[in-house]
């Protein structure tokens, strides 16, 4: 038998933006287990409810990840809403449907420019993000802010979208969603992507429900659980199909992400056709006090925000459960029989955002 | 080392922040910014960098790792601090577990502010912090100058 040695990878490591510590046990070349560590970004945002009003902690939810930034708070936004029992106007729940899309096509553009690095393909890594900037530049336009968005409030949006901008908008979607086929193409055609990613992480259906795993992780094995399938926001009356492969591996993952790119698109474009006139936003009267399950599907799968109000103007509790943290096991059951080399590819395959993961 | 001048290689460390400021840093490296071709240049390891890009407000678990990196990052060395957070902690300054800025653990030489930060403020920043780099390296070899020198006067002192 193999001598076993140890590998540390991460807290600082140049294939991942953001710290993660795991501990590679390895024979020879090959993973024989992962044993991960975090807590490098943990800030304790959910006591921070206690002491903001709650209109404002939809600053410091949106605040959780840099890139699923709006979803978190619309997430928080919704438990609110439902708490104290606020009806949001039609022409809002569009507009959060088209920053939510417009988020999502940001980060999976960024996680596949992230995905190609880790593989070593760096064309393919500028060209993503490339593309992305084109996304970017609609959301600082419509919003005022790149990442960070602070168009979500609680009672609706803050800002409105003219009528033409939602023309340019839907003029430009059609030469946009021609790039990002043209890119997609390379990430499912390509001799030497498919050669680095079939076969490799592999999770089967079983494992990804029992393990937990939630978003492109869960549906790439299989597993068609999309959050937006009931309806919250606009997505109710757009209608919606999760996309699902099957394979269980990276190019599976992969793929699920490249085809929600175009889902996401024809979602926008759908949501600019059938924009309801009237506000934007209904005036917050009281404080919340009960409780509620928020939930919604981030770029990385479902977020969750247990929300309980006690009637003062601060919540009294907020829990949060992220993407991230439900995709670890999952990850730890796909490490071990990689090679070290491929370790890189396998923990970008369940997009990793550390920031949500601890919050 | 007067040709690395204006080549610095940079080390990015996210320090607890929302990720919001890491992207933008990334975001500096690729075509519209692409700031590679001034020479500067994204490193993973601490003893090749010049620049520390350091993002977040710093908590509890990060603070040792932050201050390795720093020590491992050979002279002269530049410490920016990009974002809200890496200046005061931000919107996190309240958090239970948030030392409050990077200056509270390791010395800082240019502050970006924003929140998140853009692309071209950090570049900004990266820019002045090429002129402090510059000031430290002409003091670090000033400074050996004159030892030298003094050497050799010793030197000279002792075989008259």
């Amino acid at each position: 038998m193999p001598e076993r040695i140890i590998v540390p990878f991460g807290p600082q490591h140049p294939v991942l933006p953001e710290p993660i510590h795991v501990d590679l046990v390895l024979e020879d070349e090959k993973v024989v287990e992962a044993i991960p560590s975090i807590g490098y970004i943990h800030r304790g945002l959910e006591q921070l409810v206690q002491k903001r009003e709650y209109t404002e902690y939809v600053y410091v939810a949106e605040r959780i990840c840099g890139i699923c930034s709006f979803i978190h708070a619309l997430c928080y936004s919704q438990g609110v809403e439902h708490i104290m029992g606020i009806e949001v106007p039609d022409r809002a729940r569009y507009l959060r449907t088209i920053w939510s899309e417009c988020s999502r096509l940001h980060s999976h553009l960024l996680w596949l420019g992230l995905f190609a690095d880790s593989m070593g393909f760096e064309n393919l890594f500028m060209r993503s993000w490339q593309l992305r900037e084109s996304v970017l530049d609609v959301l600082e336009d419509t919003t005022g802010g790149r990442v960070i968005q602070g168009t979500c409030k609680v009672g609706g949006v803050r800002r409105d979208i003219g009528q033409e901008k939602l023309d340019e908008m839907h003029r430009e979607l059609d030469p946009f969603e021609q790039k990002c086929r043209d890119l997609g193409d390379v990430f499912l055609n390509d001799e030497t992507v498919k050669y680095r990613l079939q076969g490799l992480g592999v999770i089967t259906k079983d494992e990804a429900y029992a393990l937990g795993a939630t978003g492109p992780t869960a549906r790439g094995s299989g597993v068609a659980m999309d959050h937006r399938e009931t309806g919250y926001a606009a997505y109710g009356d757009l209608g919606f199909k999760p996309v699902v492969e099957t394979a269980g591996d990276c190019y599976a993952r992969c793929a699920v992400r490249v085809k929600e790119v175009y889902a996401s698109i024809d979602i926008i474009r759908r949501a600019i056709e059938e924009m309801p006139e009237g506000p934007i936003d209904v005036k917050v009267k009281g404080t919340p006090d009960g409780e509620y399950f928020s939930r919604a599907e981030q770029p990385r799968g479902e977020v969750v925000h247990y929300l309980r109000g006690d009637g003062s103007k601060h919540l009294a509790r907020a829990r949060i459960r992220t993407p991230t943290l439900a995709n670890i096991p999952p990850l730890v059951k796909m490490l071990p029989g990689a090679q070290l080399a491929d370790v890189p590819v396998v923990v970008l395959s369940i997009d990793p955002c550390i920031s949500c993961t601890e919050r | 080392m007067a040709f690395l001048k204006r080549s610095p290689w940079i080390l990015h460390y996210d320090a607890s922040s929302c990720n919001g400021c890491d992207i933008e840093v990334l975001a500096c490296l690729t075509p519209l910014y692409d700031v590679e071709r001034f020479g500067i240049i994204n490193t993973g390891n601490p003893k090749h960098a010049d620049i520390l890009l350091i993002t977040g407000g710093i908590n509890a678990q990060n603070r040792e790792v932050v201050e390795n990196i720093y020590e491992q990052i050979p002279e002269p060395k530049v410490v920016i601090a990009v974002g809200a957070c890496a200046a005061t902690g931000g919107v996190f300054r309240e958090c239970y577990n948030i030392v409050g800025g990077i200056d509270k653990v390791i010395p800082v030489d240019v502050y970006v502010p924003g929140c998140a930060a853009r692309p071209e403020q950090i570049i900004d920043g990266v820019v002045t912090a090429l002129s402090i780099l510059d000031e430290k390296r002409g003091k670090m070899t000033g400074a050996a100058r004159t030892k030298e020198e003094a050497r050799h006067a010793e030197q000279a002192g002792e075989s008259t």
